[in-house]
């Protein structure tokens, strides 16, 4: 039993980091505590795998976070590497001013 | 060599072949070698299979090869193959020939011309359709020839494509032509579907003829009509001969090959070749001997009043044609295709005569600016006037011989009729005004050109002057191949013929036959067949020494006496002259309607219909994107918002449908 409380309080958790972090990442402006957001729902998600596999006694879950972890810190070492360019060539990284893109 | 008779049409291609390929590169000299040499070996194949043919006995005189399946579809194939028979050797000489001459003429003609290589180019693309049209033993390849000699026709006539008259000239060729094509076409389908229906799919002209029982009288009537209505485009009969007299606006020398000896009389190849099937049906052969005989009478009285000295040749072409359909018309077909060889020969000459007349007059085409060329240029002269000979029909020219036999049938076969050989006898005598009236004003009197024309009048060089001659030599024997049994000959032609066309028909008409020769019996004559042909040969002799006589006494004799007479029937003379308003009439009727419905489906179907299709289409997408562009804010984060909500969607939707 306590284990599967366990369980259900680690998704629980998980639902709501998730949740911060969609909400943070469409409402915050700065490119930076964006980014931040899309690494906490993605640690959400690994949250979620962990307790999974924890619970089914599976490694699965384990093997895909190691590859969420990966491409995670790749992710960082390329957006930030994106934002320092942006920020050089338009002295701000305020999401709202980056829309060259409009159509 | 039976089994190399593709070689014939193969020269005349290579040679268009290497001169496309290569002709920008070689020099003027080397494309004119290539262009005679192509054409030389053509007619040494085509003389050795004649010569091959006159050693074998009369029944074996066909060879046929096949050398390709082109369309294979059920019962149904059609082989890209050649089949030569005394008919189509005949012709293979007269164009291989001929056109050799014609050639080689042109390279002293075309000479100092901008466009001298496409001008060969296209020369020999026609002998090899021409070719084509001839040998091929299948209907639709013959198809392929005579639509092709029809687009080098409109290539040539059109050479001079910067002058808007041999521009309109080319087009108004192609489009007259297309009517009589369009009749040819429906009647090859007709013939090939009737046939097919019998259990016959051919198109083999060889089965064609032999199968041709199955069909009954009124659809074979029906067939041949349509087939004649081709034959009416493209031999410039009555109502399609317009396009003739304009087609003058090409180069001389193609005048000559394709709009007198060769390409124009594909009409009378094409119905002695399907013989069968107009000997099957009366009716057809006496529209065509109608048509033949009015074109013939018509054709001559145009060629009154013409000063241009191409427009009476042509007019002249197109009346000697008419002989030739009234040769097929009567069913005396052999008497059709020497006619249409000695007109080849006369017809080709008179060309290349007014050409080398054109040649020295600096580029003068008006009857009335010429004159008295006879002591400067002789050879044109003398060959030009072998030539009338032969055309008017004195004994002992070839026209003489051809003409005659083409009479004498009209009257004596059993398709014949008395009005049309009354007719064919009066244009006979109309020819040999017309002619000699050409013939005494350019080359008789005073020169009438300016002192600047004049002074440059000069015999053309050798390179036209011996084609000329070795024509007119032509012109002066060729109709001994067919001298009447009459004459103490025995119309070597008529028999080589016969295994295309049977032996001649010897059935001579019973009524118009028996008036004139009990009209002869009571004058004490012997009432014999002979005597009657003998009458008549005579007659038409006659009428046309009275037509040359009539020439000399308004020419030579009296100069002033045309002018008194067109003063005085100065209406009929300016009918007759603009060609009985004809081309005005046709404007009127078809063209100016057909222009106007053009204009209106290019305002109507083209700008409203399709136009409006394509741009509305266009212009739909267009508005579409500028609305749908608006959702592009090219905020990450709304996109992102976008993401997240379709997500939601998704989830949501895998979660609640489970749940009913």
């Amino acid at each position: 039993m306590f284990e599967d409380n366990f369980t259900w309080l680690c998704y629980f958790l998980s639902g709501i980091l998730f949740t911060i972090g969609a909400v943070g990442a469409i409402l915050r402006r700065n490119m930076i505590v964006v980014f931040m957001c899309i690494e906490l729902m993605l640690n959400a998600v690994n949250l979620v795998f962990i307790a999974a596999g924890g619970s089914l006694s599976s490694m699965d879950g384990s093997v895909f976070v190691f590859f969420i972890m990966t491409v995670a810190a790749v992710e960082a070492a390329v957006g930030l590497a994106i934002f320092v360019m942006v920020f050089r060539l338009q002295h701000t990284i305020n999401a709202d001013e980056l829309n060259l893109l409009k159509g | 060599m039976a089994d190399y008779i593709w070689l014939i049409p193969l020269f005349p291609a290579l040679g268009f072949i290497i001169n496309s390929a290569f002709g920008g590169r070689l020099s003027k000299t080397l494309v004119a070698w290539v262009a005679c040499l192509a054409l030389f070996a053509a007619f040494l194949s085509s003389l050795a299979v004649f010569v091959e043919f006159l050693q074998l006995p009369a029944a074996a005189r066909v060879f046929e090869r096949d050398i390709y399946a082109w369309i294979a579809s059920g019962e149904l194939s059609v082989n890209i193959g050649f089949r030569l028979d005394p008919l189509s050797v005949i012709m293979c000489l007269v164009v291989t020939g001929v056109g050799f001459l014609i050639h080689v003429y042109s390279v002293g003609y075309m000479h100092d011309d901008p466009g001298f290589k496409r001008f060969f180019l296209y020369l020999n693309l026609f002998v090899f359709m021409m070719l084509l049209l001839v040998t091929g033993n299948s209907l639709l390849l013959m198809f392929v020839g005579w639509e092709g000699v029809g687009l080098c026709s409109y290539l040539l006539i059109g050479f001079w494509y910067e002058k808007d008259s041999a521009a309109d000239a080319g087009k108004k060729a192609f489009i007259v032509n297309r009517v009589g094509d369009f009749g040819f076409l429906i009647g090859v389908f007709f013939l090939f579907v009737s046939l097919g229906v019998q259990g016959v799919w051919t198109m083999n002209i060889g089965e064609v003829s032999r199968n041709a029982h199955l069909l009954s009288v009124p659809v074979v009537t029906v067939i041949t009509l349509l087939l004649f209505v081709g034959a009416v485009g493209k031999s410039a009969q009555i109502p399609l001969y317009v396009w003739l007299p304009d087609a003058m606006e090409g180069p001389t020398p193609v005048s000559s090959l394709i709009h007198a000896a060769t390409m124009v009389t594909a009409g009378v190849y094409m119905i002695a070749r399907l013989n069968i099937l107009f000997s099957m049906a009366p009716d057809t052969l006496y529209v065509v001997a109608v048509i033949g005989v009015l074109t013939a009478f018509f054709a001559a009285s145009i060629g009154f009043a013409q000063y241009d000295i191409k427009k009476v040749l042509a007019y002249s072409t197109i009346s000697q044609l008419g002989f030739m359909f009234v040769a097929m018309g009567v069913g005396a077909y052999a008497a059709g295709i020497f006619h249409l060889m000695t007109h080849a020969f006369f017809k080709g000459l008179l060309f290349l005569g007014a050409g080398s007349v054109m040649h020295a007059m600096s580029g003068e085409l008006d009857l009335r600016n010429m004159g008295g060329l006879r002591k400067k240029t002789p050879i044109t002269y003398w060959t030009f006037f072998i030539a009338c000979l032969a055309i008017a029909g004195i004994p002992g020219f070839s026209g003489f011989f051809s003409k005659d036999e083409i009479l004498w049938k009209a009257f004596s076969s059993s398709h014949g009729d008395l009005w049309i050989w009354l007719l064919g006898a009066v244009t006979a005598g109309m020819t040999a005004f017309y002619m000699f009236r050409l013939l005494f004003s350019t080359f008789h009197g005073e020169c009438r050109a300016s002192e600047e024309v004049k002074h440059h009048i000069h015999e053309s060089p050798r390179v036209m002057t011996i084609p000329l001659m070795i024509l007119a030599v032509l012109s002066l024997v060729g109709g001994y191949v067919g001298v009447p049994h009459l004459l103490g000959g025995d119309n070597a032609i008529e028999q080589f013929l016969a295994p295309v066309f049977g032996p001649a028909t010897q059935a001579k008409a019973a009524v118009n036959f028996d008036i004139v020769a009990s009209a002869w019996a009571a004058s004490g004559g012997g009432g014999h067949e002979a005597a009657m042909e003998l009458t008549l040969m005579v007659t038409s002799v006659l009428i046309a020494l009275i037509g040359i006589a009539l020439a000399y006494l308004y020419y030579v004799k009296n100069p002033s006496l045309p002018d008194r007479f067109t003063a005085r029937f100065a209406g009929l003379f300016r009918w007759v002259h603009n060609k009985y308003f004809v081309d005005e009439f046709y404007e009127m009727l078809f063209v100016r309607g057909t222009l106007k419905a053009g204009a209106f489906l290019l305002k109507v179907a083209d700008g409203w219909i399709i136009e409006g299709a394509v741009n509305g289409t266009a212009a739909l997408v267009k508005r579409a994107g500028e609305r749908i562009r608006k959702a592009q804010t090219g905020y990450v984060q709304e996109y992102a918002f976008g993401i997240i909500l379709g997500a939601i969607l998704v989830v949501g939707y895998l979660i609640v449908i489970p749940m009913f």
